[in-house]
């Protein structure tokens, strides 16, 4: 292998690419900045314990270590930055009323976390603490809606889901950590499977879980839900009655999106604690962002708060193919030292404009108008235009 | 648009028949064909016909939204990116370890011969059973005979093939059976033709059953 090569599932992103990136993580910090949300910059690298503890427990294989030569203790290269956002929150920026703080930063994935996915995602994100009303649910959700349109992903499925539906449904059918084999076959939603691990469990059991793996599909699913549920599992109805106003409260302003109501997606298993949600586009293998509640992880930190947010990658939004820059030719300028022309480049250059200097007398070939002597005025005008 | 991708050989000619009570067809010969793609008789879905290893694959970038596979690639391959709701119930057969009838007990680090290296170290992990693993991509039942291992991984069906090679199966690991998979994205974005598709196909099945 040539050493100038680089590892598997790792890239540069070169000039065409990274000013789209640059322009769309620009966009987004703007946009987070105008919904009051305040930029945080996190370490590239902690201790692997902080890291690793709450939302990370998911994260141990994905996270590179190694010693801190100051302390011998293990650092981790962070493979997420919300657990980092998070123990800011409980920590580093003690707000006591709600706190708004978003994010962009490389990370490092030992592995690609899915197919085709990049080992340097780059993470931008925005988390909402200290208010667990739906408020905050809607406000965090319509957040993200807006990320993607400002990505222009275009059409969208927004799946939304309660962890409280499943841990209700467990708790009264006495599922616990112990059921491995329950968990990953509703994970696989794998009706076979599932069968299978319930062999042994009352049929009551068998019935709720059974009816829990098919709450997935159109906003009639929570209807069923209330129907299977309803009265036999109570703390259900609330949950759904929770994606029942977040849904109706966004439908307001996001009419153009699918919804898809999925109460059996167990992702986020050890840290969820209410409201999750995901993105998709029409003809993605894979989800563009995931977010949703964990207001049990600040305790972790030792500061209990409500905190709900989402993340996206920037090098998914864009493989996408659909955000649009405005990318503007350049200006060339003869490489003569004049007062005159240095001002005018001055000002063009303070004006946004991309002026560069005709170096070997040749322009560059970014350029579409140039800067010439007429009349002995300096005047920019379109290359090969030889009237004006 | 639904593209469903499928298992070459046996699992193909078994699914065909379930696929065609869903309405699905294929509108030329699958067998003397030599494209790869094959429009149907219900508008907008095409079938790929692929290897089995390849299945997951596809539906897991999406570029298949549905497919059909052994449980033997899944476990073996993994099932991340995929839902797994319906058994097919066909290509039924079972992965066992095999040995030779008259094997020794082995001392020390046993060599195990298979083309399922990741179900093969999980089963043996989990007895705690320190093995050596030869990928293997054929023909295990020889790697016994010729020294190479002592035990193999593999799909017995009959059992005849491990019979004719003086090899008795020994431990079952799984049931395998074939599966339908849908990309965990398509099941949102193509809901409505997927879970039409999953209760056709449950329908195939549950006929398929009386008329047994």
């Amino acid at each position: 292998m040539k050493y100038w090569q680089l590892p598997q599932a790792v890239e540069e992103v070169l000039p065409e690419q990274a000013s789209a990136m640059e322009a769309l993580r620009r966009d987004l910090l703007d946009l987070y900045k105008c919904w009051g949300y305040e930029l945080v910059f996190p370490p590239l690298i902690e201790y692997s314990e902080s890291l690793l503890t709450g939302l990370g427990a998911d994260l141990d294989l994905l996270t590179f270590k190694l010693t801190d030569q100051l302390t011998g203790r293990t650092l981790g290269i962070r493979a997420d930055i919300t657990p980092q956002v998070a123990r800011i929150d409980a920590h580093s920026y003690l707000k006591q009323g709600v706190s708004r703080l978003c994010y962009a930063g490389t990370t490092l994935h030992t592995h690609p976390k899915s197919l085709m996915a990049s080992r340097c995602p780059v993470q931008v994100g925005a988390e909402l603490y200290g208010d667990s009303s739906e408020q905050a649910d809607i406000e965090i959700i319509g957040l993200l809606i807006e990320t993607l349109r400002t990505s222009g992903v275009g059409a969208l499925t927004l799946d939304i889901g309660h962890v409280g539906v499943y841990q209700a449904v467990f708790a009264a059918a006495g599922i616990g950590e112990q059921d491995t084999d329950i968990f990953d076959a509703l994970q696989r939603k794998s009706a076979p499977d599932l069968e299978v691990a319930l062999q042994n469990k009352p049929p009551e059991t068998r019935e709720w879980l059974t009816a829990l793996m098919n709450m997935h599909g159109g906003i009639d699913t929570l209807a069923r839900a209330r129907q299977t549920f309803g009265s036999s599992v109570p703390a259900v109805s609330q949950a759904i009655e929770q994606i029942e106003t977040v849904i109706k409260a966004l439908s307001v302003v996001a009419q153009d999106i699918d919804w898809y109501v999925d109460l059996a997606e167990l992702r986020g298993l050890n840290y969820h604690t209410g409201l999750v949600f995901a993105a998709y586009a029409k003809g993605a293998g894979q989800a563009l962002a995931n977010g949703g509640r964990y207001d049990s992880v600040g305790e972790i930190y030792g500061r209990a708060r409500a905190a709900t947010g989402f993340a996206v990658d920037l090098k998914t939004l864009l493989a996408q193919g659909r955000y649009q820059t405005n990318s503007q030719g350049g200006i060339s300028a003869p490489s003569i030292m004049d007062t005159k022309l240095e001002s005018l480049v001055n000002d063009l250059r303070a004006s946004g404009q991309i002026v560069i200097r005709a170096l070997l007398t040749e322009h560059d070939e970014r350029c579409d108008r140039e800067i010439v002597l007429i009349d002995d005025v300096w005047t920019v005008r379109p290359i090969g235009n030889k009237t004006v | 648009m639904l593209t469903i991708a499928l298992t070459k050989g046996r699992i193909l000619k078994e699914t065909l028949p379930l696929l065609a009570h869903a309405g699905i067809e294929p509108l030329e010969d699958v067998y003397s064909s030599r494209k790869l793609i094959f429009p149907t008789t219900m508008n907008g879905v095409s079938l790929v016909i692929i290897r089995g290893t390849d299945v997951p694959t596809y539906v897991r970038y999406g570029a298949a939204q549905v497919g059909v596979v052994g449980k033997d690639i899944l476990l073996e391959h993994g099932a991340e990116g995929v839902y797994e709701p319906l058994d097919l119930g066909i290509a039924k057969c079972r992965l066992m370890t095999a040995a030779a009838v008259d094997a020794e007990p082995v001392n020390g680090k046993l060599r195990v011969a298979t083309k399922f290296v990741n179900v093969a170290r999980n089963f043996y992990a989990e007895r705690g059973v320190q093995v050596e693993l030869i990928k293997l991509y054929g023909a295990m039942e020889l790697a016994p005979l010729m020294n190479l291992a002592d035990e193999i991984v593999d799909i017995v069906d009959t059992g005849n093939t491990l019979r004719a090679n003086g090899m008795t199966p020994k431990e079952a690991i799984a049931d395998i059976s074939s599966r339908l998979i849908v990309n965990k994205a398509a099941m949102r974005s193509h809901h409505e033709q997927v879970s039409t598709l999953i209760d056709r196909l449950k329908e195939a099945l549950t006929r398929d059953l009386i008329g047994d």
